[in-house]
């Protein structure tokens, strides 16, 4: 079963991005070594679209990100949106679209003011597929991971997606 | 002499998984031909069924998208790289283009 792995500062990011965006929908990216499946730098994107319901990354701004990742041995790890009124789930536009079969698609709801929802998902052929997102806490034993759904109290451990 | 095209990773099942690829043609719409006769099915996961190139796939010629140069009529020079890439898009509700796209089963991103 696939996990996301992820720091606590690039989920930090992103969710700061997604508020700063709020109410369109945020976009971008987390580059990582190729073949590492591990996300280490936050790119956030313009919505070109600028839109509360539908993103799309600039043309440009994809080429020159996306050569910028070839330069270094990079590859999108995290493609990441927000929506905005609507929980966190692939919606049939965002599956429509998915273009990365290597990529965890992450989402964030941004509906709540107080609270985010984040998940993420494999999106291949059209086939949904949920996973655990799990949060490294830097400045720790690196080895210490908590496991959880956000927006829930803190208190509810080892959050496992259904649909494995 | 030749162009070299630079597939994205969910094309690569057509170009037997090489990320670059060698064509030929004076413009895109040629070289698209020539590329699909060596990678079949290639062409037309770029071209809708009318003829135009996919709104959400992005092509670019050098540095410069191929929607302000032309589309399929772009002109093409030998030693010049083309770059695919799949627009990344979506959100949060059913969007009537993804909808056209998904039915046909022409975008990139649809499969």
């Amino acid at each position: 079963m696939h996990v996301l792995s992820i720091d606590r500062s690039i989920i930090d990011a992103i969710v700061a991005h997604a508020r700063r965006d709020h109410p369109d929908e945020a976009c971008g990216v987390v580059a990582g070594p190729v073949g590492s499946d591990t996300p280490t730098r936050h790119i956030p994107m313009d919505n070109a679209a600028r839109s509360m319901t539908f993103y799309e990354f600039d043309s440009m701004e994809h080429l020159r990100v996306w050569r910028e990742m070839d330069d270094r041995d990079e590859e999108p790890v995290v493609i990441y949106h927000s929506h905005t009124a609507t929980e966190a789930y692939p919606s049939r536009t965002d599956v429509a679209f998915a273009g990365e079969p290597g990529a965890h698609y992450l989402l964030v709801s941004t509906r709540e003011p107080d609270s985010e929802e984040i998940r993420s998902f494999r999106i291949v052929d059209g086939v949904v597929t949920e996973e655990p997102v799990r949060v490294v806490e830097a400045g720790v034993d690196p080895h210490a991971v908590q496991s959880y759904m956000f927006g829930q109290s803190p208190a509810t451990v080892d959050y496992e997606c259904s649909g494995r | 002499m030749a162009i070299e095209v630079r597939i994205p990773t969910i094309l690569r099942s057509y170009t037997g998984g090489a990320k670059v690829v060698d064509g030929t043609g004076d413009t895109l719409a040629d070289l698209l031909t020539d590329l699909d006769s060596r990678h079949g099915g290639l062409r037309g996961r770029l071209i809708t069924d009318a003829g135009t190139l996919h709104r959400f796939v992005n092509v670019y010629v050098n540095d410069e998208d191929v929607r302000f140069l032309g589309a399929l009529d772009a002109k093409l020079s030998d030693g010049d790289s083309v770059t695919i890439l799949p627009a990344v898009a979506g959100g949060a509700f059913g969007f009537a283009a993804a909808a056209a796209i998904s039915s046909h089963g022409a975008a990139v991103a649809a499969r």
